[in-house]
């Protein structure tokens, strides 16, 4: 058999190998995503009650309750929030947060990046590789492993950090770059502001009257800054979960495309593979047939 | 009465009960049928809801509680069964 035969039957199969391979992925992914939607829809009721009840206790109370979450200060220290994923193979999931990221901090932070006074908390690996060489930023990796073990606890504790340090006044504004889940093709890089949070509004009137004759324990200034963190320790863990469905929703995308790309190499290779073949043919018929007529001549 | 009890990554338990006890922050009490509207916050303790099949017992870590027209509902920030 001639060389170039053979190495076309090599890469036919290896291009099936890797196709194999984006296949089980695909299909993983898929599962992962439904596993990932399912808690987003468990945790919705936990979030809109506890907003429920904070519109109950500002309805139910008259004063105005000063909430250290929510305190507007001149901008000197800036923390982001860069939620990614641990693993690659995702299409631009990873590379949109890294490019959206770098933007921002170009564009409207340049001040604050000169004087070194932008920090970075990474949750997920891959945010980390692609801004690790940001700089004059402060990198902070303790939380970067939330995904390993993706629970409210976890992601608790390092929502409380970052409330911490908004409250000790290490920083003055809390933004968060995560890709939000849409739906399984589309994910939306987004940014939100998580600190300081937007001032709290009194509901309609209509609705506040209905409700406000709740006894509350302990009594209404202290009920709110209680109800408060937790409300944003659970706005943190949705931005998780967005991420991670966003996550297997593009994995699943890009290893589709990858299989869809590999059937069309495949294709092609097939094609020339049997050229290649045919070709080798010819020409042994043509060697014997003229081999013969030597002989017999 | 109505009784529910969720955390953010499940429901815990939602149903029919008789009374509720919860560890409310300054100190445990308990809410039965036809409870005053309340918004309470709780701290670490047990929550034991009593229904007509028989008691649930759970520990939380801290969390809310609004009663409101024979309906408890209970966020928790995280529960461990007991048995």
């Amino acid at each position: 058999m001639p060389a170039a035969l053979k190495e076309v039957r090599t890469r036919i199969v290896s291009v099936k190998n890797t196709q194999k391979i984006t296949k089980a992925m695909k299909l993983v992914a898929a599962s992962k995503l439904r596993r990932a939607t399912d808690r987003i829809v468990q945790m919705r009721p936990y979030s809109t009650k506890l907003s429920e009840m904070l519109t109950n206790i500002i309805s139910g109370t008259e004063l105005d309750v000063p909430i250290a979450h929510a305190e507007e200060r001149p901008l000197e220290n800036v923390l982001f929030v860069i939620v990614t994923s641990d693993r690659g193979l995702c299409g631009g999931f990873n590379s949109n947060m890294v490019r959206l990221a770098k933007r921002t901090i170009e564009e409207e932070y340049s001040d604050l990046q000169k004087a070194g006074k932008i920090s970075l908390m990474f949750v997920g690996k891959k945010g980390f590789d692609g801004l690790k060489r940001t700089e004059g930023a402060n990198l902070r990796t303790e939380y970067q492993e939330i995904f390993k073990d993706l629970s409210f606890e976890n992601a608790a504790v390092a929502a409380e950090n970052v409330m911490d340090g908004f409250v000790a006044k290490e920083f003055d504004r809390v933004e968060v770059f995560y890709n939000q889940f849409k739906n399984q093709i589309t994910q939306i890089p987004t940014r939100d502001q998580f600190l300081p949070i937007p001032k709290l509004e009194a509901p309609a009137e209509g609705e506040a009257q209905m409700k406000s004759d709740f006894i509350f324990e302990p009594a209404g200034g202290a009920i709110v800054q209680e109800l408060v963190p937790k409300i944003l320790k659970t706005k943190f863990y949705s931005y998780i979960l967005d991420s991670n469905a966003a996550e297997h929703g593009a994995r699943m995308t890009a290893m589709d495309q990858a299989t869809d790309n590999a059937e069309e190499l495949l294709k092609e290779l097939k094609l020339t593979y049997n050229r290649a073949r045919q070709a080798a043919i010819t020409t042994e018929i043509t060697e014997i047939v003229s081999g013969a007529a030597a002989l017999n001549g | 009465m109505q009784v529910e009890l969720i955390t953010p990554d499940q429901t815990v338990f939602s149903g029919e009960a008789t009374g509720i006890k919860l560890p409310g922050v300054n100190g445990s009490f308990e809410v039965l049928a036809n409870h005053a509207p309340l918004i309470s916050a709780l701290g670490e303790g047990t929550v034991r809801i009593n229904a007509k099949e028989g008691a649930t017992t759970v520990t939380i870590t801290g969390g809310f509680a609004e009663v409101l027209n024979n309906r408890v509902v209970v966020l928790a920030e995280s529960v461990r069964k007991e048995a």
